[in-house]
């Protein structure tokens, strides 16, 4: 199935959580927040939020920045 | 002693939503030349507050955290920077509560890419879906007092004017405007957001009232950001002193300060 992360179209194999996700892009879980279909969805509910064909997800982290 | 004035010298220390900050300056993470120096920058500035940007991760390379770089006793400040729209701000502070588990947010909705002006409608209409969702909303606005007082109406936990265009360093381009949110609105936190550009400058909105400094470039793009962390630190001292102290009034004319008799003849 093809799930958008940060608007790039990827390929990926159902089942999918959104951990399983996380785990194969191999990003740190630590200090990242994902959003589903422009809605945030909590750390603990990855595991339970099953990914769905055309999908947008957003995976943002922290940079610098100051205004 | 106005009463404006007398309202905020009982207290001491950089109140937030019922947080106490002993530094009044709150500093960025952005533009410097490398981390020790942005570190050293931090230090040397003694800011307890430091704004963050939220960005989308990167896929194609590994990335190391941003946030492993800060002192861990700093309080992270997420900002909206770089959202143009009410809807994109909120998703962002939203995601950054989520990732830090801190409702403090430094709202910014930009109107404008060449002057990065705040639209002020986006900010606003922000700023009351924020709050409702229980978020400790610091808006980046123009220096307005209308617009202040609907922030403030709104629930806002500070407001923050800005001196001049981010980033340009121009200093406080309308003291006046300042001195009239301090005094129409005594009981706010106003905190002076963007366009400071060396220590006069912060020292400047210190003297017109504000409760605090926050600043990126004049820091990060100094020679040498450390020593210009110290200036800062030492400028709203400074400056908040003279506030607390009460300026003399501005006279066209000389006033002598020795005595008019007794001169020889």
């Amino acid at each position: 199935m093809r799930i958008y992360v940060n608007g790039d179209a990827r390929e990926f194999s159902s089942p999918l959580s959104l951990a399983d996700l996380i785990a194969q892009l191999d990003l740190p879980p630590a200090r990242i927040a994902v959003e589903l279909n422009r809605g945030v969805v909590r750390r603990s509910d990855w595991s339970n939020t099953e990914l769905r064909d055309d999908d947008q997800i957003e995976i943002v982290h922290f940079v610098g920045g100051g205004s | 002693m106005s009463t404006a004035r007398k309202e905020k010298v009982s207290g001491e220390g950089l109140i937030i939503a019922g947080r106490v900050f002993n530094s009044r300056l709150i500093i960025g993470t952005g533009k410097y030349r490398s981390y020790e120096e942005m570190r050293a920058a931090h230090t040397a500035s003694g800011a307890e507050m430091v704004t963050v940007a939220v960005r989308r991760v990167p896929l194609d390379r590994s990335t190391e955290s941003f946030l492993d770089h800060l002192d861990p006793a700093l309080q992270i400040l997420p900002n909206t920077a770089g959202c143009y729209s009410s809807e994109d701000a909120v998703r962002t502070a939203r995601l950054a509560r989520e990732a830090l588990q801190t409702d403090l947010i430094k709202l910014e909705v930009i109107g404008d890419q060449t002057t990065l002006f705040p639209d002020n409608e986006q900010t606003l209409e922000a700023a009351r879906i924020l709050v409702k969702e229980g978020f400790v909303v610091l808006p980046y606005f123009n220096d307005d007092l209308i617009m202040a007082k609907k922030l403030m109406d709104i629930g806002c936990a500070a407001i923050m004017p800005l001196a001049a265009p981010i980033g340009s360093g121009l200093g406080v381009q309308n003291p006046a405007n300042l001195r009239i949110m301090r005094e129409q609105l005594p009981e706010a936190t106003i905190i002076v957001d963007a366009g400071v550009g060396t220590a006069s400058d912060a020292a400047i909105a210190m003297e017109l009232g504000a409760d605090g400094v926050l600043m990126n470039t004049a820091i990060a793009e100094a020679e040498d950001p450390a020593k210009m962390g110290t200036a800062m630190k030492l400028a709203i001292q400074a400056g908040r002193l003279a506030y607390v102290a009460g300026r003399m009034p501005k006279r066209l004319y000389a006033s002598a300060s020795s005595p008019l008799t007794g001169v020889i003849k």
